[in-house]
């Protein structure tokens, strides 16, 4: 086995069009490419341009999963230029389609594209036929995220109700009372996901990651926070572009991430969990200790386990905010346009998401950049690929080609978003 | 026993020329069915989708597709006897989502006892483009077929 490729041109069970590819020589990985070749879409590019108050419903188009990823971090950059500070009430419903959000993502990941990687099925419809009841809960389950968008959102798929300042509306506390009595049987669902999938069987890879997430002094980190990372990294989002470069390489339409000076890194739950452990509710921390986890987590197949502690948490915190909910003044805080330059993260379900603006005097878009999560995860699924394939070589082909998919499933990748171009400058000499 | 529910699902993206005939046919539909006939639009996501199905007693999809066939071409599939036709990726642009939900749905024992898809042929899914000359007339004619369907079964 001297020479050995494992190729696989169209990767299933992730968001949009990706596939990879390895090459071993004399029992050593030489290369591993995650190739993305969906079309760039130029987003960027066609916001330049339009109204401020677009960008959340521009933006939220990107992707069918994430919207609110999407959306938040374009009014939270907005808001940032214009001088808005949400009250609290708005603070907290954002917090609340959030965690609708998260729900409805990760419940999705968990139940139909990671679970079969664990019990030995193709696909979640070949796994329903022996654990039907499971994809029934993971049904019931999401459709308890899709409700809370529904609510606050104005429908399920792409959102519409989020401007800049707050909410087109905001929800009476009477019509937040049924989603309470969905979440509580969520939150027990979730608790029971996380018990299930704590038992599945995963391989012992780990490897030393820089984490990078969101973190704020109050609360599991949503919208709001500094961006901080498990090697000592803390700064305002404010200097992100200082720390952060992203760089074209040849094998893939989406930009690769690079922390300056250091290289590759990681986003998403994983990061999210091992940076903030300390502000998840009691209850989450519980059940993440009952699952064998610690504190921190470096082995990214666990991250089905940290996805559903996630999912309880974002119950718990759904409930709470529901509990506390005392109704705004107005559903939104105006302001004029002004010209500037504004910046906010914060955190999709497959990670911290990062857009930048430039407004006009007018409130026109001059510029716009947006850099999604499983961009910034690229070169890190590369380096897992490289580093554990070492260990899986003696494996038969398929099941080799299987685990090296599963460790880029551990991803949840989105690749559909993640494909924003770099500007090209033409030099003809 | 509750009364039995029937479901018309419009599949597509509006805003991308013919993949939004499935949702043009559930828009004519709103105007030519009785209130207690549920109208969806919806983008075709799997499980969102199979969500909306339950507890239906009769379920009309509407999509768009691409076999080959000539534009506008329209095909009716009784999705209770059969898979959608393999390569059922071909056959839709929702093709894992469409599908996928009925095979799941059928796993589960969740599809609805009558579950009919008709499927148009597309010719163009260009951003922003409206329906094609060619798949306009076949909109119209599947909202009255759905609608005969409807009136005889119930």
């Amino acid at each position: 086995m001297a020479r050995k490729t494992i190729k696989v041109d169209y990767l299933n069970r992730v968001e949009g069009e990706g596939a990879f590819k390895v090459v071993v020589r004399d029992g050593a990985v030489k290369s591993a490419e995650l190739r993305i070749f969906e079309p760039p879409r130029f987003y960027e590019a066609f916001l330049r341009g339009r109204s401020y108050m677009e960008a959340s419903d521009i933006t939220a188009r990107i992707c069918g999963i994430c919207p609110v990823a999407y959306q938040m971090s374009a009014v939270h950059s907005m808001e940032k230029i214009l001088g808005i500070r949400l009250s609290e009430p708005l603070r907290e419903l954002r917090r609340l389609l959030y965690c609708g959000e998260w729900i409805e993502s990760h419940v999705l990941h968990i139940f139909m594209l990671h679970a079969p990687d664990f019990l030995g099925y193709d696909s979640a419809i070949h796994m329903a036929k022996d654990h039907g009841d499971l994809v029934k809960k993971g049904l019931a389950l999401k459709k308890i995220g899709n409700d809370i968008l529904n609510l606050l959102g104005g429908r399920e798929i792409h959102p519409i109700n989020v401007r800049v300042g707050g909410f087109y509306r905001t929800p009476a506390k009477r019509e937040l009372a049924p989603l309470a009595e969905k979440l509580k049987w969520a939150r027990d669902a979730a608790l029971e996901t996380v018990r299930l999938v704590a038992k599945f069987d995963f391989p012992d890879n780990e490897r030393d990651y820089e984490f990078v997430s969101l973190r704020h002094p109050n609360a599991y980190p949503f919208n709001e926070g500094r961006v901080v990372s498990s090697k000592g990294l803390d700064i305002a989002v404010e200097d992100y572009d200082q720390h952060f470069k992203e760089i074209h390489v040849e094998h893939s339409t989406a930009l690769h991430s690079q922390i300056v000076g250091r290289g590759s890194y990681f986003v998403g739950p994983l990061a999210r969990y091992s940076l903030n452990f300390d502000k998840l509710s009691p209850l989450a921390q519980q059940a993440a200790r009952e699952a064998g986890l610690g504190k921190t987590c470096n082995n990214p197949f666990r991250s089905i386990t940290v996805r559903a502690v996630e999912v309880v948490y974002a119950c718990d915190e759904a409930l709470r905010v529901i509990a506390d909910y005392a109704e705004p003044d107005k559903p939104y805080i105006a302001a004029e346009p002004r010209a500037g330059i504004g910046c906010a993260a914060t955190e999709a379900p497959r990670g911290l998401i990062y857009h930048h603006y430039e407004l006009t005097a007018d409130g026109s878009i001059k510029s716009a950049r947006i850099v999604p999560p499983t961009a910034q995860n690229q070169s890190t699924i590369e380096n897992d690929l490289t580093s554990f394939v070492a260990g899986w070589l003696d494996l038969p082909d398929t099941e080799l080609q299987h685990r090296c998919e599963q460790a880029i499933r551990n991803y949840d990748p989105c690749i559909s978003c993640s494909t924003h171009f770099l500007h090209l400058d033409m030099d003809r000499g | 026993m509750a009364p039995p529910r029937t479901i018309v699902v419009g599949i597509g993206n509006i805003e991308r020329g013919d993949d939004g005939a499935g949702r043009a046919v559930a828009r004519l539909l709103r105007h030519m069915l009785p209130d207690s006939v549920r109208i969806v639009e919806q983008d075709g996501e799997a499980t969102s989708l199979l969500t909306t199905l339950e507890g239906a007693s009769a379920a009309y999809l509407i999509d768009a597709c691409v076999s080959n066939a000539p534009p506008g071409t329209v095909h009716r599939i009784d999705a209770n006897s059969a898979p959608l036709p393999q390569a059922s990726s071909d056959l839709s642009t929702h093709g894992f989502g469409l599908a996928a939900a009925i095979e799941l749905g059928r796993t589960l024992r969740q599809l609805p006892p009558r579950t009919v898809v008709y499927a148009i042929e597309a010719e163009s899914f260009d951003a922003g483009a409206p329906l094609s000359e060619s798949v306009v007339p076949a909109t119209v004619i599947v909202a009255d077929r759905i609608r005969s369907e409807i009136e005889e079964t119930a």
